[in-house]
């Protein structure tokens, strides 16, 4: 689990880690660049885009496969990448199967689990703050073999009704599916609590959990969540796209048949049966995203070295810098809870003269990125009554400047449309 | 007032230095756009978009089109007004000759031309342009 050293911060609230990522230092439409956009994307600090480029100049091959030194010293690294990203959620290398996204992963176990053990009338229980990608393939599912898909609803302020989740749990409950932070919102799940009274209500369920934004706030021990699958993705965690994690208890992924057949995944192919590898390898069907991976290594390293509760204190001081300011703005409605304990560094928000799309489009030629729209998640928006929010995020780079930036551009909007 | 052609757009324009003026004039001529009967805002009118939505009704008569459209965002309601300077009681033989990413450009507002938008008005005026094609 990534701890890392303790880190003593500037009293400006300045980003230890900004320096080392070179994007930041670049302009938009002239002015400073305030990246506001990390929960749909974060930029790539140097140690990632300097492995990657290392690979391709200095040692490319395919892996698994060559009998020459750099393919074997390629599939090494490789493997080894597995284990940092193991060690980075307190997992070992065999729970590790990479994907291509936390999408993929989440496919990956309805149709791969999903399709073996469930039958029509089993319940899948998701909440109303679900990104998309927690949604449509357990109705994908649902529409293959007839399970109950169920979504446990959320308060006014965004924050999960305990009360009404644990009413929808059931004997039949047989997956439970949930974000650990709300793309939307920022809201922080009660993860622990939310699979204890799960596992005492449903004896046989299942339990997966979206580490998306989970992972890049928060330091996360697998063993202590017990969870039995975890999944995110590398673009969010600082690392290349293209590459995504699924964490899974390896006697369930054991007892998973294989999700895509191909080269890589086999133990002995003829042409009337075919022996699969183990897990993880079962699951990962023709070359992978070799470079990926060593890049999403290197961002683990460069996170593990950071310290991940470093890097939420930094966010949590920057989230309670910002929000009395954001809040001071005439007409602005801030979404999700009060309660900044349960919210990670996400500002959602509203404004009554200005559509997220004006406000982002204003922002834009202020230099500052933020997303306009329903964050992929449209259920959560339709909960909150609202068809789409305006959301600055943070990551461990943000400083005060660009909050600055932030709430004299939003000051910006209300001049224009206020 | 919404120009009545082109020329007056990209003369009106032409008297900007700055973003802000441009979005200025431009959030006013979407103040100028008359608004779309809520009863025409229907699914079927709906040009999805991932940050805001845009509605619109077509009619050719004679050759000549016709068109109303809304928008639930500010500066895309005055970026729907430019269409409708552009656009508005052409032949369809004229629409097909009107260089609009050109106008776009001319008048600085060219980014929002841009597919990866994804506000619905790149997809308006992709349906106006297949509107405009010879059958």
């Amino acid at each position: 689990m990534a701890e890392g050293r303790v880190v003593s911060f500037a009293d400006d609230g300045a980003s230890p880690w900004r320096c080392d990522f070179p994007a930041l230092a670049h302009r938009m439409h002239g002015k400073p660049l305030a990246f506001l956009d990390s929960a749909a994307s974060a930029q790539k600090p140097s140690v990632v885009i300097e492995a990657m480029d290392r690979v391709y100049r200095e040692g490319y091959s395919n892996i698994h496969r060559g009998l020459y030194e750099i393919s074997q010293n390629l599939t090494a690294d490789f493997e080894a990448a597995r284990g940092k990203v193991a060690r980075f959620i307190g997992a070992q290398e065999k729970n590790i199967v990479f994907t291509r996204n936390a999408t993929e992963g989440i496919n990956l176990v309805a149709q791969s689990w999903g399709r073996t053990y469930l039958r029509a009338g089993d319940e899948i229980l998701i909440t109303q703050m679900e990104h998309h990608a927690n949604i449509v393939p357990w109705q994908i599912l649902r529409d293959q073999i007839g399970i109950v898909l169920k979504a446990a609803p959320i308060m006014a302020d965004g924050r999960l009704d305990m009360d009404g989740f644990k009413e929808m749990l059931s004997p039949r409950t047989k997956m439970l599916a949930f974000t650990q932070i709300s793309n939307g919102l920022g809201t922080i799940n009660p993860v622990e609590a939310m699979i204890e009274m799960a596992r005492k209500s449903c004896p046989d369920v299942k339990i997966l959990v979206d580490g998306s934004q989970g992972v890049v706030h928060r330091a996360v021990d697998v063993r202590v969540m017990d969870a039995d699958f975890y999944v995110f993705t590398g673009h969010k965690l600082y690392g290349p796209s293209g590459i995504g994690v699924l964490y899974g208890k390896h006697d369930i992924l054991e007892s998973m048949p294989p999700y895509q057949g191909g080269g890589d995944m086999i133990e002995r192919v003829r042409l009337d049966e075919t022996v699969y590898r183990e897990a993880p390898y079962k699951f990962e069907a023709g070359t992978p995203a070799i470079v990926e991976v060593i890049g999403l290594g290197a961002a683990v390293d460069y996170l593990s070295a950071a310290g991940m509760v470093n890097v939420a204190a930094h966010e949590a001081a920057l989230l309670a810098y910002a929000t009395p300011l954001i809040q001071e703005i005439d007409g602005l409605t801030l979404l999700g809870p009060e309660d900044l304990y349960y919210k990670a560094g996400v500002l959602s928000f509203t404004m009554d003269y200005a559509h997220p799309s004006d406000i982002g489009m204003v922002l834009d030629q202020c230099g500052v990125a933020v997303r306009s729209g329903h964050h992929c998640a449209m259920p959560l928006m339709e909960a909150l009554g609202v068809d789409a929010t305006a959301r600055a995020s943070f990551g461990l780079y943000t400083n005060r400047d660009d909050v600055d930036a932030l709430i004299a551009g939003l000051r910006k909007v209300k001049d224009l449309f206020g | 007032m919404i120009p009545a052609s082109l020329e007056d757009l990209a003369e009106n324009f032409s008297l900007f230095d700055d973003w802000e003026e441009r979005y200025r004039y431009l959030i006013d001529l979407g103040r100028e756009l008359p608004h779309m009967d809520e009863g025409l805002k229907t699914d079927e009118r709906l040009v999805r978009g991932c940050t805001s939505r845009v509605w619109m009704d077509f009619n050719v008569e004679d050759g000549v089109l016709s068109f109303v459209a809304d928008s639930d965002a500010h500066i895309v309601r005055g970026l729907v007004a430019l269409l409708v300077a552009a656009y508005q009681g052409r032949t369809l033989g004229e629409v097909r000759n009107i260089d609009i990413a050109k106008v776009f450009r001319d008048i600085g507002l060219d980014q929002h031309l841009s597919p990866n938008r994804r506000n619905g008005f790149y997809a308006m005026v992709e349906r106006i342009r297949l509107l405009a094609l010879p059958c």
